[in-house]
């Protein structure tokens, strides 16, 4: 075994280390457009709920995937509850984002031909941390019930039929209760009401804060909608984030 | 296992094709082992066209000539045997039994074969399955005839038919006798074998036909008619060949010696197990075409379900993402697909075993009445079993080039996929 590159390990979550820390990150897509973000700096604080703006096309799923690590930078570090995931393997990359993210898209967020409480626990099988942190006492399906219950979604809708032929409003809660099953630390949300109705919208809002403060969850949003504003503890536009640059 | 599960639901959801391509991987599946069977019943009912039967003699010629001839009614024999020599080799110790047959004529474009009545008893084929009569009984009478079931069948002649029997070998035998009519005493009952081609008339039934004939001509303003001819002298001057039956095997391979070197007349003694396989050497490359093609067509099967697996993964790079987000890893994305793949031909080949032994208990019997070949209905083989898991990995292995695809992909995409 090669000792000159020790191995990058997960560490311990202390209190007081902030859900997020990137500092000299530069990234860039493969390819001809080859749009690329640096972000000199840049924390989110445990527990906090974070809104960032952008207009389309600025680069906020960009910047979603690199604090998820679904895609990781040339230079930079990426520090996520302390661990840099940059130098993580790939394998253990996919690990700690099972354990410690939840995440929700914009739209399509279900597998289409998977039931309703299926989709939900999706999350389960691939993260043993998940698994554990479901309350002694309750299984897991009980535990998706509850979420699901919480997010206003009918039981009868639970093991019916598949998810594919929900509402746009009701497949949204199926996937903000699959973030929040197994009390992930972060919640990640891609413009999730963008295709919602605004009445909809707070509602939806509403209920994902909520669930996600009753465990103390981290909220990373990014929107261009500047209405979502007042849900939240801290707005910032993106281009205060990252700098934005195009292949040359 | 989750893979396992999540690759079935997506299977089932897309229904429609995934029942096609199965379906198209079964009949492949089937056609290949369908092959096979057919291939090794072939061969089977090949080398049992004749059994029982120790040795073959015939004028001095090729083993596999004197097969044909002798045995399928195939080409003629150059020469004939003396009676004189038949007679000593049927007075050698050694032998059990031997059965002239007499060859050259023609009914309607059937064989017509000259002998004893010894043939019925001892002509063995199928694993020792002897001749059996579907109507009437053996010759006895100089112009009694038997009929093979296929002559029957073909021309519908019943017990007690009066038929011509033409001198030379042709559709239509050219100056037929109407003066001796034979009469169809019996009918055999299906074999399978050349048997069923063939008009069993007496050897002096034979002679009777030949009475004013001098080598194959006619002798002008000399005919003979039937009454005249039961009077006549009708020994048989030389017949064709002879089968013989040994008292012991073991002398096989020193009366064919003796046979070959014997000194009055060039002779041929072939053992008939032997000519056999040295005739399905001939024949059987047929085959390897024919399982080459069935291979061909496994082949296609596969492709046709790589083709439709790479066509559904533009629409499922969402499917792929959402997993990703969840946490399957790049790793997690690839098995599902070969386990997609794994399953299409996992139940392509069970349906196409299925539908093979379905179809083989219904076509059994006409297959064997009809074409005379026997397939039996067993277990598969080691070598079938073989041929069913290279399918299985082949299908597993050509899963790989979609799944591989999907996993270049999923790790493209990242988590943003815009659809
Ligand atoms: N997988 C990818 N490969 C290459 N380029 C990509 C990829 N995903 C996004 N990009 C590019 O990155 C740029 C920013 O896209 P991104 O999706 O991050 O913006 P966005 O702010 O989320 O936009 P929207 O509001 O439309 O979702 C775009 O120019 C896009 O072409
Ligand atoms: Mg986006």
């Amino acid at each position: 075994m090669s000792a000159l590159v020790p191995e990058a390990a997960v560490a311990p979550i202390l209190p007081a280390t902030p859900a997020f820390a990137l500092s000299g990150v530069e990234f860039r897509w493969p390819g001809a457009q080859g749009f690329g973000l640096r972000v000199d700096d840049f924390a989110v604080t445990r527990g906090e709920k974070l809104l960032i703006l952008g207009p389309s096309g600025s680069g906020k799923s960009t910047l979603l995937s690199l604090l998820c690590g679904v895609v990781t930078p040339q230079a930079g570090r990426v520090r996520v509850l302390g661990t840099d995931i940059v130098l993580l393997s790939g394998a253990a990359r996919d690990r700690f984002r099972a354990d410690h993210f939840g995440i929700v898209f914009q739209m399509l967020n279900l597998l289409p031909y998977a039931s309703v409480i299926d989709n939900v626990l999706l999350p389960l099988r691939f993260s043993k941390a998940r698994r554990a942190r479901i309350s002694p006492g309750a299984s897991e399906s009980e535990e998706a019930r509850r979420l699901l219950s919480r997010l206003g979604l009918e039981a009868k809708l639970h093991d019916g039929p598949p998810a594919a032929s929900l509402s746009v409003g009701q497949q949204q809660r199926v996937a903000a209760a699959r973030a929040l099953i197994g009390a992930p630390e972060i919640i990640v949300a891609d413009e999730p009401t963008s295709s919602l109705d605004r009445e909809r919208q707070q509602a939806f809002l509403d209920l994902l804060l909520q669930e996600a403060g009753r465990v103390g969850a981290t909220i990373v949003m990014v929107s261009h909608d500047e209405s979502l504003r007042p849900h939240f503890d801290r707005a910032v536009p993106l281009e205060r984030v990252a700098a934005i640059s195009w292949q040359p | 296992m989750i893979v396992g599960r999540l690759a079935l639901k997506s299977l089932l959801n897309r229904w429609p094709t995934a029942s096609l391509t199965i379906f198209g991987i079964a009949v492949s599946v089937m056609l290949l082992m369908g092959v096979e069977k057919v291939r090794n019943g072939a061969r089977q009912s090949f080398a049992d066209t004749i059994s029982g039967t120790d040795l073959i003699v015939g004028a001095r010629t090729g083993d596999v000539q004197l097969l044909l001839y002798s045995v399928f009614r195939i080409g003629d024999a150059t020469n004939n045997i003396a009676w004189k020599s038949y007679g000593e080799i049927a007075a050698l110790p050694e032998i059990a039994w031997i059965v002239p047959i007499s060859l050259g004529d023609s009914h309607r474009g059937f064989r017509v074969m000259g002998t004893t009545t010894g043939y019925f008893e001892h002509y063995r084929y199928r694993q020792g399955q002897g001749l059996a009569f579907a109507a009437g009984v053996p010759f006895a009478d100089l112009f009694d005839a038997v009929l093979g079931a296929d002559v029957a069948a073909a021309l519908g002649y019943r017990l007690g038919d009066a038929i011509i029997v033409g001198h030379g070998i042709g559709s239509t035998s050219f100056a037929p006798h109407d003066e001796k009519p034979f009469r169809v005493a019996g009918i055999l009952a299906k074999t399978g074998t050349p048997v069923d081609h063939t008009v069993h008339v007496g050897l002096e039934g034979i002679e009777a036909i030949h009475v004013d004939w001098q080598t194959g001509a006619r002798i002008p303003g000399r005919t003979v008619d039937a009454e005249q001819v039961r009077r006549m002298e009708l020994a048989p001057k030389s017949v064709t060949a002879a089968m013989i039956g040994l008292r012991s095997r073991l002398d096989a391979f020193q009366l064919q010696r003796l046979i070959n070197e014997y000194k009055e007349e060039s002779l041929s003694a072939i053992l008939p197990g032997v000519a056999l396989q040295q005739l399905w050497s001939l024949v059987g490359t047929a085959e390897t075409a024919l399982a080459a093609v069935s291979f061909m067509v496994v082949l296609t099967a596969l492709l046709g379900m790589v083709t439709t697996i790479l066509a559904t993964l533009n629409e499922r790079r969402r499917e792929m993402a959402i997993l990703r987000s969840v946490g399957a890893r790049p790793a997690t994305i690839l098995g599902l697909l070969t386990a997609e793949a794994a399953m299409l031909t996992g139940s392509g080949v069970a349906l196409g075993a299925a539908l093979l032994y379905t179809v083989l208990s219904i076509m059994r019997p006409v297959v064997d009445s009809r074409y005379g070949l026997y397939l039996p209905i067993e277990a598969p083989s080691a070598a079938d079993l073989a041929a069913l898991a290279a399918v299985l990995g082949g299908g597993v292995l050509a899963g790989l080039f979609p799944a591989i695809r999907a996993f270049r992909l999923s790790l493209a995409d990242g988590m943003i996929v815009k659809t």
